[in-house]
């Protein structure tokens, strides 16, 4: 064999590794040229049999020859598996868009604002404490400076239940009771707040609902003032409903505080310059608050002339559903996932 | 209540905008809930007189009136009103002038009959409600006179106040004026009545010797007695007639309404009786004897109990409850000439009850609920005498008058230091006083404090603290100082709080929505939904579908379920966290919490899936489910809930399916799969932080076992038997199959289980493995005699 001939094998086994069109065939074409009788090989074999000179010029030649093929088998792998993966990944092509989509869940639209509540609050440094939806009339009224027969009992549309003496078990008006319990089972002082269920006497309209939900504030300490009071709302006014709404005190009657206020915020859709949900007044009722009554901390054992403080309340249900545009406070409580959904 | 500012204005020289003016009675604790203008719009309405009424020829809705409208000329209008007569006086619109909405009055033909103006009903001259027909004019106006002129109405403004329970002073036109007075710091009066008086004769008339008594003092504070004769029962002048529409008011008779314009004037209710119709020379207050009758001026027969007030006549029969409503037998009527008038003071708390019992709340009972003041019956009688005095009648000089207990009047003691501590104020003594006085309360200062006399009017006011609430409402709230206190702790949620949250977040995190049913149902719907039945009942539920407290939550989330089905929303995955009441020996309920799931379209594995999760979520290992049936759910696919506790399982509720017969009733066409978990043992329980059990680095083994076990057994307790066989090798078992039919006998079925065991510290041999196995195979075979299969 001589130098051509070597050129020859080489272009030829060149020629068959780029033939190969798959990684298999390419395997076969592999195997073919490293058998035994494959012309390169049986070249190399024969070298033994040459002259010196020749020998050495024609080995080098040889393994020219077959680092040239060894180059064209790893390019023509390298093709062949760039190829392949590329069929695979095509066959695989997916339109995301296609996705059924997942269903997320969701907080109920009172508990989301529950939640934020007690949230403010407690990075006031407030507790939130819990108590239960059926009550004794002395939780409830009593011990609120609320004797029986006291004329401002009819300020509350009351449930009562077939339980104990008739007119003595209720279903929560409110959830003072729970700043009862409260004070009744600890010392001073106290920086709580207490959400929760609450019923009326009531027929379900756009503005009411039967059962609904509030929170009430109590604190009582050394020194606390109509003051402390007066700040706390607007903290917590400007927190929760942000920098630009502000809140004001009106003077106003409830049998367990005095002096007592309602409690309005800034118009939270004109801010203030007068609009149609605020009647022009630029002020949204929010609450009722005041200082707490003498009467009451006499119920819970408190001495008045010690401790001073001050309590909050106000609906959660009504709120939310007016922040949310939700005109009719029935569509809280229909469960229907159309609604429930939305938030 | 509402109040004219015209009338204000009687009381003190109010000046200004009037919206400014409502804006300090809102700041006093007066709320303005609307204002309005009213009188205006009377430019070239006069007083005319109906000459003659005439059928318009072509229109039977329409007539012909003629009217004289003061030039002793007949002008023509046509009117669709017919409720007038000649010689009436009435509005009449002359051509040109503007009305109240804006129209025009112009001289136009109406099939063919000229029209030279419009005549007016009191609505189209926004002078009341009335609109039933032609507004004819009370008393003797002169003709052609302006309306506004002729009837001494003048553009007023109309204030709509809401009054706190606590303000009986406001219950009046005299008291708010008073109020606002002092905030303006203006001066107020109450002018002196000149009533046309008669000589010294006895009240009750000669021959009748006069007595007034009060056998119940505690019922009756204050008890006098006025006498009016040459009183003409007629109609009111227009302007008083006006006033009294304005605050709500009809106008009735000329004694009625004085009656009416007192109270609202002075806040002093008032009671007027034909004297005449009176038995006997004396009235007497007492309490009702149980079971007493009276006829009230409605024509109803009213039962009366002992705890109502009666004023009772000569014979001791009963003329009027009192301060809620008089007797029909002494009712004033057009022949009526002697009056007897009754300004008395009574007890709030048996008013409050009375009204309330008889279902009889009026105005007046309204301000003596509040508290009147005992002081301002004189002045309230000899008003009434000058008001009624315009249609002749005369006042009597003497009076009757008896007193009963009467609300202690005694100073006081107000603290300035209290009265700074209360407010966050910095006052002193004099700065207090300051704010009291203009108010009426009679400041004496004792050192550094002040005794203060609460006057008549401030029936609420008693307390020291019942002062402080004055000083700041007129110190204005929104001029108080501001602080925000610094909170001694640091605000948290308690354990209980915080894992309700992490739980709804849990349960919302598997792509449940959040429902809130109401809890108050029907007894029906307990027993539809096999809730337990034994539930709290109301005594005064407003709809019997609210009578009962729900002891499941199974009924609201099934009802949600049916709504959203009826609404063409199947397949709805809800969940509720809330309390339910279930009766016990004392008088409250106990109230656990409880997780509600309803899975529409769902079987119930998916339900016992939640439950994996929220029990996973909650670090709850070893529960274990006891396949039963129970009322409500699928009986053959419920089990009730066992969670590990200290002193053996504690069931925890009822996990599986609603029972078909129960999703049929509700007309729900999807199975539904349910959970109902107390949630007892699940939040807040005492678990501490979570204790780290090594990650083994060493190579693990699997072994799949397959046992052929009677259906009696359950998976889970199979399962939990190879755990506890396997000891601490065992990383994890779970059931990877279950077959039912060919080569396995009837009533039994292959559950097949993956077992993987490692060590912490070291690979396991073959042997061990083998060891393991075999173990559990024995434990399998001799607690459910459950066979291995090939
Ligand atoms: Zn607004």
């Amino acid at each position: 064999m001589n130098a051509e001939d070597v050129d020859r094998a080489a272009s030829e086994a060149v020629a068959s590794v780029r033939a190969a069109d798959d990684l298999e065939s390419l395997a076969a074409v592999e195997a073919a040229l490293g058998a035994k009788s494959a012309p390169l090989n049986a070249a190399k074999r024969s070298l033994g049999a040459l002259e010196p000179d020749q020998r050495k010029e024609l080995g080098r030649r040889l393994n020219e020859a077959r680092a040239e093929v060894a180059t064209a088998v790893e390019t023509r792998r390298s093709e062949l598996a760039a190829a392949a993966r590329a069929e695979l990944l095509e066959a695989e092509r997916l339109d995301l868009t296609e996705s059924p989509g997942g269903r997320a869940g969701h907080l109920h639209l009172v508990t989301q604002a529950r939640d934020e509540l007690e949230d403010v609050f407690v990075g006031m440094g407030f507790t939130v404490a819990e108590g239960p939806e059926v009550e004794t009339d002395w939780y409830n009224f009593e011990a609120l400076n609320l004797p029986p027969a006291h004329p401002a009992r009819g300020m509350w549309d009351t449930l009562y239940l077939d339980s104990g003496e008739p007119g003595t078990v209720l279903l929560r008006t409110h959830t003072s009771p729970v700043q009862i319990r409260v004070m009744s089972e600890s010392e001073p002082p106290i920086y709580s707040v207490m959400p929760g269920r609450v019923y009326r006497r009531d027929t379900a309209d756009a503005s009411h609902t039967p059962v609904f939900h509030q929170i009430e504030g109590l604190v009582v300490d050394r020194g606390i003032s109509f003051a402390d009071l007066a700040g706390t709302l607007e903290a917590f006014t400007t927190t929760y409903f942000g920098r630009s709404i502000h809140s004001r005190l009106r003077p106003s009657y409830f049998p367990f505080t005095e002096p007592s206020a309602e409690f309005d915020i800034t118009c939270v859709f004109c801010g203030g310059d007068g609009c149609r949900s605020c009647g022009g007044t630029g002020w949204l009722e929010l609450g009722g608050c005041g200082m707490v009554h003498p009467n009451v901390f006499a119920a819970v054992g408190y001495d008045p002339e010690e401790w001073t403080g001050f309590a909050f309340g106000f609906g959660i249900d009504r709120m939310t559903a007016q922040r949310n545009g939700v005109d009719d406070l029935r569509e809280l409580f229909t469960n229907d996932i159309r609604f429930l959904e939305q938030f | 209540m509402k109040v004219l500012l015209s009338w204000l204005r009687e009381f003190a020289p109010f000046e200004g905008d009037p919206v400014e003016l409502g804006d300090q009675m809102s700041d006093l604790g007066m709320a303005v809930e609307s204002i309005d203008h009213v009188g205006g719009g009377l430019d070239g309405v006069v007083v005319a007189r109906v000459l003659a009424l005439r059928p318009h020829p072509d229109a039977e809705r329409i007539q012909l009136v003629d009217v004289d409208a003061g030039d002793g000329e007949a002008t023509q209008i046509c009117c669709g009103a017919f409720n007038m007569a000649e010689g009436d006086l009435v509005p009449l619109a002359t051509l040109g002038t503007t009305m109240a909405n804006g129209m025009t009055i112009e001289r136009r033909k109406l099939r063919g009959e000229w029209s030279n103006g419009m005549l007016c009903s009191a609505r189209e001259l926004a002078m009341g409600d009335d609109h039933e027909g032609i507004w004819v004019l009370p008393g003797d106006l002169a003709l052609g006179t302006p309306l506004a002129e002729a009837i001494g109405v003048t553009p007023d403004v109309l204030y709509d106040l809401e009054i706190n329970p606590n303000r009986p002073d406001a219950m009046s036109v005299a008291g708010v004026a008073r109020d606002l007075a002092a905030r303006l710091r203006l001066p107020f009066e109450l002018p002196t009545p000149k009533p046309r008086r008669a000589g010294a004769d006895a009240p009750w008339g000669a021959g009748r010797p006069p007595t007034v008594e009060i056998s119940a003092p505690e019922l009756c504070g204050r008890f006098h007695v006025r006498v009016l004769e040459d009183v003409v029962v007629g109609s009111s002048p227009a302007w008083m007639a006006h006033r009294l529409r304005c605050a709500g008011m009809r106008p009735i008779n000329s004694v009625v309404d004085v009656s009416n314009y007192v109270m609202l004037e002075l806040g002093q209710p008032n009671h007027t009786y034909d004297l005449d119709l009176v038995s006997g020379p004396g009235l007497r207050v007492r309490w009702a004897n149980d079971g007493e009758r009276i006829t009230t001026l409605d024509d109803a027969e009213r039962t009366l109990d002992g705890a109502d007030g009666v004023i009772a006549d000569a014979e001791d029969r009963a003329i009027g409850i009192a301060g809620v409503m008089g007797g029909a037998s002494t009712e004033i009527s057009a022949s009526t000439q002697r009056v007897l008038l009754e300004m008395a003071w009574w007890d709030p708390m048996t008013i409050a009850r009375s009204s309330r019992r008889l279902g009889l709340r009026s105005e007046a009972s309204m301000r003596f609920e509040r508290g009147c003041d005992p002081e301002v019956v004189e002045r309230a009688a000899e008003r009434f005498a000058e008001l009624l005095a315009t249609s002749g009648a005369t006042l009597l000089a003497g009076s009757l008058d008896a007193r009963g207990e009467l609300p202690d009047r005694q100073p006081v003691r107000v603290r300035t230091a209290r009265v700074n501590r209360l407010l966050g104020t910095d006052l002193d003594a004099g700065a207090v006083a300051a704010e009291l006085t203009p108010i009426g309360f009679t400041c004496a200062s004792a050192g550094a404090d002040l005794d203060v006399v609460v006057p008549s009017y401030r029936y609420d006011t008693r307390t020291e603290t019942d002062v402080v609430e004055e000083v700041a409402r007129h110190l204005s709230y929104s001029s108080l100082p501001s602080r925000r206190p610094a909170s001694p702790q640091t605000g948290s949620l308690t354990d209980r709080q915080r894992d309700r949250r992490r739980l709804r977040a849990v349960v919302a995190g598997l792509g449940l929505a959040e429902a809130m049913p109401s809890p108050l149902l029907s007894p029906e719907q307990l027993e539809r939904c096999g809730a337990p039945t034994d539930a709290m009942v109301l005594t005064n539920p407003m709809a019997a579908e609210e009578s009962v407290l729900r002891t499941s939550l199974r009924p609201g989330l099934l009802a949600a379920v049916a709504h959203n089905a009826a609404h063409r929303n199947p397949g709805v995955r809800l969940f509720e966290v809330g309390t339910v009441f279930l009766p016990t020996d004392g008088v409250l309920p106990d109230e656990p919490e409880h997780l509600g799931v309803a899975l529409a379209g769902d079987e119930a594995p998916a339900a016992v899936a939640v439950l994996d999760v929220v029990l996973e979520s909650f670090g709850i290992e070893g529960w274990d489910l006891h396949n039963e049936p129970t009322p409500g759910l699928h009986p053959t696919r419920s089990a009730r809930i066992l969670l590990p506790a200290g002193a053996g399982p504690t069931e925890a509720g009822w996990v599986g399916e609603i029972d078909p017969a129960v999703v049929e009733a509700l007309g729900i066409d999807e199975r539904v799969a349910w959970l109902e978990l107390d949630l007892a043992a699940v939040l807040a329980r005492p678990a501490g932080p979570a204790h780290y059990r090594t990650v083994s680095r060493f190579p693990s083994s699997d072994v799949d076992l397959a046992f052929v076990v009677s259906d009696d057994v359950s998976a889970m307790a199979l399962r939990r038997t190879l755990v506890a066989a396997g000891g601490d090798l065992v990383a994890w078992v779970r059931l990877f199959d279950t077959y039912r039919g060919a080569g396995i006998e009837d009533g039994h079925r292959s559950l097949a289980y993956r077992v993987r065991l490692q060590a912490a510290d070291r690979t396991l041999t073959d042997a061990e493995v083998a060891e393991v196995s075999a173990a559990m195979v024995a434990a399998a075979g001799s607690h459910h005699q459950a066979r291995q299969r090939g």
